[in-house]
C-alpha cells in the first residue's frame, strides 16, 4: 500500500508520536520544532483527505487490516473530513503564533511540556474525528480533554487551576456519561463499530436501555460543547487559559463536541428516533435560544475582553445547535458551516486578545513587576486598559472588529454565511418568530463588539504610551485567520459547498 | 478593463493611492481629486451604452450557491452612480479647502473612507441582485461610520452610536429577512423589470415584505427611524454635504424605488402602499414641521433631507409611471439642492464660524457668492422654478392626479409652503436684516476659494437641470419603459 492509503492513521499518528518526543527531547525549541512539524503534516494530510474523499466519496481504513466490526474502523466522511481541515488548519497556525506567545506566559522549563500537551490534544481531537468506533471515540476523547486540562492550568494568572479543575470534574462527568452510554449500546448491541451500530439499531431501537444511552451520550457531549446551560466550565477556562490555547480550544474543542453529536444523532441513532419519537429538537431549540440570548447578552456585561468573547462562544454553540435542531437540509447546513466560520473568526479573536496582552505588558513591565520574574501575572485584557487602544496597536484592534463583524454577522463575513442559512431554515419551517430570535441576538453581538471599538477607539490613551503593537510573530498567524474570515465569507465554494454536501447525505428523512 | 469594472474598481485603488501619500499632504489630495475625476470618467463611459439600451454585466464570486456578487447597470442605477459620481468631484475640491481651512485631524484616513464609501454607493447603483445590494449597504454604513464620528469627541460618538443603531438595527432586523425570504419565496434575488415575487404569493405576505423593505432601509430615513440622519451632522461638513445628502441617503431611496420596481413590481402593489403614502406624508410634514423649529442650520438641512427622502417614498408609493419618474429626477435634484445648502452652512462654518440660523442677521453681504448659492438651493427645495427641485415635483404631482392620489397632493402642498417658511427667512436675513453688533466687530469675507467655487458650480448644477433635463429624463423614462 503506499503512503496514501495510510493518510487516515497518520492523521493521527503523526501528531500522536510528536507528543512523546517533545517529552524526551526536554528542550522547548526542539519540542516546538517537532510538534509543528506533527501538526503540519496533519494538516497536509487533513488537506489530501478532504480531496480524497470529495472524489471517491468516504474512505473506510482498518488498522492492523482486522476488518470490521472485529477491528477498529477509521473512517472518513465529508463532514469529518470537513472537521479535520478545521482542527489540522488551527493548530497549523496557532503552534507558530505559540512560540512568541507562550514564550511571555509560561516558565521556559516547562515549554517543552506545552509542546507536548499541544500534540497529544491535536491527536485526541483529530482521533474523535476520523475513528468509526464508539469506544475509541472516548479514548481519544480523554485524550484531548487530559491534555486540555494541563494546558488551560499553565495558565499564569493562579485563578487558571481553579478553571482547569472546575473543567476537569464537568469534562470527566461529561466522558462518564458518553461512556455509560456506549456501555449500553454495546450492551443491546453487541458492536461498538459506528456503522454496524446503526444497523443492528433499527431493532432495538425503543428499548429503554438505548433510549437511557441516547440520554447518556447527550448529555455528556453537550457538557463538552458547552451547550447552554451546561457551559459553566467554559468562561473561566477561556479567561485564564494562556492565549494561544484558548485560541486553538475555542476553535476546535467544542466544535469536534459538536460533530460528536452530529454523528450519533444522524448517522447512529438515526433522525426517524432523535426528531420524530422524541421531544429532543423542542429541548434542542429552546436551550439554543436560550444560549443565544442569556449568554451574549451576559457578554455585554464583561470587564475582561477574554471573557466576553467566551460568552459570546456560548451563544454562538447556540447559533450551531439550533441549526442542528431543525432537522433540515438548511438547518444542519447553517450548522456544519458556522461551525467552520466561528471556529476560525474566534481563534482570530482570541490570537489578536493574545498579542494585544502581550502588547499591553511591554510599556506596562516596569510597574507591574521587574522584568524576567516569572510570578508577575500578564495583565488581564480589562476595559479600562483598552481605552485609546486603537492608537497604540492600529493592527490589533482593526482586526478584531473585522473578526467582530463576523460574528454580528456582517455580510461579506464568514459569520453571514450560517445566518443566511440559519434564516432561510426558520422561514422553511415556517416558524418566523425564530426568524426574530436569530436577528433580535444579532443585535447583541452588535452591542458586545462595539463596546469594544467605542473603547479602543473613542477614548484617550493614557499619556506617554507609544505604540505597542505586538511583533509580527503573533500578528502574522492572527492576521492569517482574520483574512480567513473576510475570504470565507465572500468565497464559500469550500465552506458551503461541503457544508451543503455533508446536509445532503446526512438528512433524508426531514428533507 | 470595462467601463463597469473600472467604475467599481477605480475608488479600491484611488484608496490604496491616498493612504500611501499619507505624509505628503499635496499629493493625497491629488490622488484624491484624480479618482474622482477618472471615476466621472468611467461612470460617463456607461452612459451612452445604457441610454442605448445596452445593461453592462459583471460576476464576481459566488456567496451562495445561485447567489453571486453581481452588478448590472440599468437606468435608475445609472443616474444615480452619476449624480454620485459628478458630485464627488465637486466635493473633493471642497474638502481639500473645508479639511485644511479648519485644520482638522486624520485627514488621510477621512480621504480613504470617503474613497471607499463613493465605491460601496456605486456597487449599490449597479447591484445586480438583492444580495450584493444588502452587502454594500453594509459595507456602506460601516465605511461612514469613521467619518460620522471623524472628531472624535463625546458628542461625535453618541452621533455615531445612534447612527450604527438604527441604520445596522434596522437593516438586520428588517432588511435582511426580507432579502432571506425573497430569496425562500422567489428563488432568486434579480433585479427583473415587472418584479419576481411567484405570483400566488399572498397579499398579506406581500404586505409584510413590503413593510420589512420600507422599515428595514434606514437610510431612506421612513419615520420613526430617521433619528440617525440629524446624528449623523455630528461628521465634517464635506461628509454631510455628499453622504448624507447624495451618496448614503440616496441610496436609501435608490433601494427603495429599485425594491418597488424590480422585486415587486408595480403591479403587484397594486393597492398595498396606501399605509406608504399615509407614512411618508406624514414624515414629509413632521419633518418639516421639525425643520422650521431647528435653530442650527445643519439639523435644519438634515430635517429638510429627511423631508425630502420622504418625497421619493411617496412617489414611488403613488405607484403611477410618471410619479416614478419624478422619484427618479428628484434623486439627481435633491442631490444638486442639498449639497449646494450644506456647502453653504460649511462655507460660514469655515469664514464665519457661525452654526446658528438666528446668527446670520446680514451676512449675505459679506458672503454674496455663498447666500446666492443657499437661494437657488432653496428654491429647489421648494421647487420653485428655475431650479431643478421643479421639475421632479411636476412629475410626482402630475403621476399623483393621474392616480387621483389627493392625499398626496394635499401632503405636496402643506410641505412646499412649509419648505418655503423655513428656507426663506435665512435668505431673507442674510441680506436684509442688518449686521449685528456682535458680528460688526468680527469682520470676514468669504470662505477659502475651493468652497465658494465648489458651491458654485453645484448651485449652477441645480440650475442647469432645470434648463437641460434631458439625460436624467432619458434615464427616468427608461426606468418605467423599458
Amino acid at each position: 500500500m503506499s503512503l496514501a492509503a495510510h493518510l487516515p492513521a497518520l492523521q493521527v499518528v503523526l501528531p500522536l508520536l510528536s507528543a512523546p518526543l517533545a517529552v524526551l527531547l526536554r528542550h522547548g525549541g526542539l519540542a516546538f520544532a517537532i510538534v509543528t512539524a506533527g501538526a503540519w503534516s496533519a494538516f497536509a494530510a487533513a488537506i489530501a483527505l478532504w480531496l480524497q474523499v470529495g472524489e471517491t466519496g468516504a474512505i473506510s481504513y482498518h488498522i492492523g487490516n482486522w476488518p470490521p466490526p472485529w477491528g477498529i474502523e477509521y473512517r472518513v466522511d465529508r463532514l469529518a473530513s470537513f472537521i479535520l481541515l478545521l482542527v489540522a488548519g488551527t493548530a497549523a497556525v496557532v503552534l507558530p503564533y505559540s512560540r512568541a506567545s507562550i514564550a511571555r506566559e509560561i516558565p521556559r522549563e516547562l515549554h517543552y511540556l506545552y509542546y507536548a500537551m499541544f500534540g497529544l490534544c491535536l491527536a485526541g481531537l483529530l482521533g474523535i474525528v476520523v475513528t468509526g468506533d464508539a469506544f475509541n471515540i472516548f479514548v481519544f476523547l480523554e485524550i484531548s480533554s487530559l491534555s486540555t486540562y494541563v494546558m488551560i492550568a499553565l495558565g499564569r494568572d493562579r485563578r487558571a487551576l481553579a478553571a482547569s479543575y472546575r473543567y476537569l470534574i464537568m469534562g470527566t462527568i461529561g466522558a462518564t456519561f458518553f461512556v455509560i452510554g456506549i456501555g449500553f449500546l454495546y450492551l443491546m448491541t453487541g458492536t461498538l463499530n459506528l456503522v454496524d451500530l446503526a444497523e443492528r439499531m433499527r431493532s432495538v431501537e425503543s428499548s429503554r436501555p438505548v433510549l437511557a444511552a441516547l440520554a447518556f451520550i447527550t448529555v455528556g457531549v453537550s457538557l463538552k460543547l458547552a451547550l447552554f446551560p451546561l457551559h459553566q466550565w467554559l468562561p473561566n477556562a477561556y479567561t485564564y487559559a494562556p492565549s494561544a490555547v484558548t485560541a486553538f480550544l475555542a476553535a476546535t474543542a467544542t466544535k469536534v463536541s459538536v460533530y460528536v453529536l452530529i454523528r450519533f444523532w444522524y448517522s447512529v441513532f438515526g433522525e426517524t428516533l432523535i426528531f420524530h419519537r422524541l421531544p429532543l429538537p423542542q429541548i434542542l431549540l429552546l436551550l439554543s435560544l436560550a444560549a443565544m440570548f442569556a449568554a451574549s447578552f451576559t457578554a455585554i456585561f464583561q470587564d475582561n475582553l477574554k471573557r466576553l468573547f467566551a460568552y459570546s462562544s456560548v451563544g454562538q454553540i447556540g447559533y450551531i445547535t439550533l441549526g442542528m435542531s431543525f432537522d433540515s437540509v438548511s438547518g444542519l447546513t447553517a450548522a456544519v458551516v458556522h461551525l467552520f466560520n466561528h471556529g476560525i473568526t474566534k481563534a482570530a479573536i482570541f490570537l489578536l486578545i493574545g498579542g494585544l496582552v502581550v502588547g499591553l505588558a511591554k510599556p506596562d513591565a516596569h510597574r507591574d513587576a521587574p522584568a524576567g520574574s516569572r510570578d508577575a501575572v500578564p495583565p488581564a485584557p480589562t476595559f479600562d486598559r483598552l481605552a485609546g487602544l486603537a492608537q497604540r496597536m492600529p493592527l490589533t484592534c482593526f482586526g478584531i472588529v473585522v473578526a467582530g463583524l463576523s460574528l454580528i454577522g456582517v455580510p461579506g463575513t464568514a459569520g453571514f454565511v450560517g445566518k443566511w442559512y440559519l434564516i432561510l431554515a426558520a422561514m422553511e419551517k415556517g416558524q418566523f418568530w425564530i426568524v426574530g430570535a436569530i436577528l433580535l441576538s444579532s443585535l447583541l453581538a452588535v452591542a458586545y463588539v462595539w463596546r469594544f471599538v467605542e473603547v479602543a477607539y473613542f477614548r484617550s490613551p493614557p499619556a506617554g504610551c507609544a505604540r505597542c503593537e505586538p511583533p509580527p510573530g503573533l500578528l502574522i498567524p492572527a492576521w492569517l485567520l482574520v483574512g480567513a474570515t473576510v475570504w470565507f465569507g465572500l468565497d464559500t465554494s469550500v465552506t458551503l459547498g461541503t457544508a451543503l454536501d455533508v446536509a445532503r447525505q446526512l438528512v433524508k428523512v426531514g428533507a | 478593463m470595462t467601463a463597469l469594472q473600472l467604475a467599481l474598481g477605480i475608488p479600491l485603488v484611488g484608496a490604496a493611492a491616498i493612504a500611501l501619500a499619507h505624509r505628503r499632504p499635496n499629493l493625497r489630495e491629488a490622488a484624491t481629486l484624480s479618482t474622482a475625476i477618472a471615476l466621472c470618467a468611467a461612470v460617463l463611459q456607461l452612459l451612452d451604452p445604457v441610454l442605448a439600451g445596452a445593461r453592462p454585466e459583471l460576476t464576481l464570486l459566488e456567496i451562495l450557491p445561485g447567489l453571486a456578487i453581481a452588478f448590472r447597470v440599468e437606468p435608475l442605477g445609472m443616474l444615480f452612480g452619476l449624480v454620485a459620481a459628478g458630485l464627488w468631484i465637486v466635493n473633493s475640491i471642497y474638502s481639500i479647502g473645508y479639511m485644511r481651512g479648519n485644520g482638522e485631524q486624520h485627514q488621510t484616513r477621512f480621504y480613504v473612507c470617503f474613497a471607499l464609501s463613493l465605491g460601496a454607493a456605486l456597487a449599490i447603483a449597479f447591484a445586480a441582485n438583492l444580495l450584493t445590494l444588502f452587502l454594500f449597504y453594509e459595507v456602506l454604513t460601516l465605511l461612514t461610520y469613521p467619518l460620522v464620528t471623524h472628531a472624535g469627541t463625546d458628542k461625535a460618538r453618541a452621533g455615531g452610536r445612534t447612527y450604527l443603531a438604527v441604520l445596522m438595527g434596522t437593516s438586520i432586523l428588517f432588511l435582511l429577512p426580507a432579502v432571506v425570504y425573497v430569496w425562500h419565496a422567489a428563488g432568486t434575488t434579480d433585479f427583473a423589470a415587472g418584479g419576481i415575487l411567484p405570483a400566488d404569493m399572498g397579499r398579506g405576505a406581500v404586505a409584510v415584505l413590503l413593510a420589512l423593505f420600507m422599515f428595514g432601509i434606514g437610510k431612506a430615513a421612513l419615520m420613526p427611524f430617521h433619528r440617525w440622519l440629524p446624528a449623523a451632522m455630528v461628521a465634517p461638513t464635506p461628509v454631510s454635504a455628499l453622504l448624507h445628502a447624495v451618496a448614503v441617503v440616496k441610496a436609501g431611496v435608490f433601494s427603495v424605488i429599485k425594491i418597488v420596481v424590480y422585486v415587486f413590481g408595480l403591479d403587484a402593489l397594486a393597492g398595498a402602499t396606501d399605509w406608504l403614502v399615509a407614512l411618508s406624508g406624514f414624515t414629509i410634514v413632521a419633518a418639516s414641521l421639525v425643520a422650521l423649529h431647528a435653530d442650527n442650520l445643519k439639523r435644519r438641512l438634515a430635517y429638510s433631507t429627511v423631508s425630502q427622502l420622504s418625497y421619493v417614498i411617496l412617489a414611488a408609493a403613488i405607484l403611477a409611471p410618471l410619479s416614478l419618474v419624478g422619484a427618479a429626477l428628484h434623486i439627481a435634484a435633491h442631490a444638486f439642492g442639498k449639497i449646494t445648502l450644506f456647502f453653504a452652512a460649511g462655507s460660514i462654518y469655515t469664514a464665519a464660524h457661525k452654526t446658528e440660523v438666528s446668527q446670520l442677521d446680514g451676512i449675505g453681504r459679506r458672503m454674496p457668492w455663498t447666500m446666492a448659492a443657499f437661494g437657488i438651493g432653496a428654491l429647489s427645495m421648494i421647487g420653485l422654478p428655475p431650479a431643478a427641485g421643479f421639475v421632479s415635483k411636476w412629475y410626482l404631482v402630475s403621476g399623483a392626479m393621474h392616480q387621483g392620489a389627493w392625499l398626496a397632493l394635499l401632503v405636496v402642498l402643506l410641505s412646499t409652503l412649509l419648505n418655503a417658511a423655513y428656507f426663506l427667512p435665512i435668505v431673507y436675513r442674510a441680506f436684509f436684516r442688518p449686521l449685528s453688533a456682535e458680528a460688526v466687530h468680527h469682520p470676514h469675507g468669504e470662505a477659502p476659494w475651493p468652497i465658494v467655487f465648489a458651491l458654485t458650480l453645484t448651485a449652477a448644477g441645480t440650475l442647469a437641470l432645470f434648463f437641460f433635463p434631458e439625460v436624467p429624463l432619458a434615464l427616468a423614462q427608461q426606468l418605467v419603459q423599458p
